[in-house]
């Protein structure tokens, strides 16, 4: 490219620096992008709340008398907060796993299939995701919360 | 794109090529396999699912074993993906070292600890 057609364009605006609050916020995502970070958030949450994770398997899993202690603290609590608080933790790990394994899974179907790899299929496949992960986790969710 | 091979290389970029990516995928489907493998054996018991069932199903050699491989598994992907992150959003290279040194003594300190939960059943 010439230097003289350079400096015909206009010079192109250049943002640097976004605000987190102000701009994030205002962003209007395609439902593959919200499915993208979404997998990423998810991915977070479960590398944060680790050690929940393995605490609940040692409880769990240990003793009959640290199985009671495990059910314990989902029905009465612990550590002062009550049951119904560790149970919405519980639920968001659900959310999270489920999500991140869809989407996960999403991932792999498009890496294998060319067909996948389309503006309508990615549209689609990020719809059935968000779907089916929202759906599961409010089913095992009411399981969790003993409604049936 | 800036230069980033030689002596500009940054310490504390990706390994530039294939095999975290294909990592990722192949850690990912492993998971997802014990996933659906445990969740078969809590349905296929019999009678409530008490401690004896919970606990039975992790008290033999094998299931130990794949458990093993299956933490060691999540301990590289999830290493890959929240360094993907930290790459991503933190751009000094002091900060992100110090954020990629916390997730690998995290991430060895979790592994280290289910483990140990997982020979004690």
């Amino acid at each position: 490219m010439s230097e003289s057609a350079t400096t015909a364009v206009k010079k192109r605006p250049e943002f640097r620096n976004i605000n987190a609050f102000t701009d994030l916020p205002s962003y209007r995502l395609p439902l593959a992008g919200l499915v993208s970070i979404l997998h990423r958030v998810s991915g977070a949450i479960m590398f944060v709340l680790m050690p929940f994770i393995i605490w609940m398997f040692d409880t769990s899993i240990s003793s009959e008398i640290s199985f009671a202690k495990f059910k314990a603290a989902f029905n009465v609590g612990m550590l002062g907060i009550p049951g119904f608080l560790w149970k919405l933790v519980v639920l968001a790990l659900i959310w999270a796993f489920l999500h991140h394994s869809i989407a996960g899974l999403r991932h792999l179907w498009s890496d294998t299939h060319h067909s996948a790899v389309t503006k309508d299929f990615g549209r689609t496949s990020a719809l059935v995701t968000l779907v089916l992960s929202v759906s599961l986790t409010l089913i095992l969710g009411a399981k969790l919360f003993g409604i049936y | 794109m800036a230069v980033n091979y030689g002596s500009k290389r940054i310490v504390v970029g990706a390994h530039y090529g294939l095999r975290d990516w294909l990592a990722q995928r192949v850690t990912a489907s492993l998971m997802a396999l014990f996933t659906l493998l445990v969740i078969a054996q809590v349905i296929l018991s019999k009678g409530p699912v008490g401690y004896d069932v919970w606990a039975g199903i992790f008290s033999s050699q094998w299931m130990k074993v794949l458990t093993f491989s299956v933490i060691i598994a999540m301990l590289y992907h999830v290493w890959v993906g929240m360094r993907d992150i930290w790459m991503d959003y933190i751009k000094p290279v002091g900060t992100r070292l110090g954020l990629q040194v916390f997730t690998m003594v995290w991430l060895v300190a979790c592994a280290g600890w289910s483990i140990q939960v997982l020979w004690r059943v």
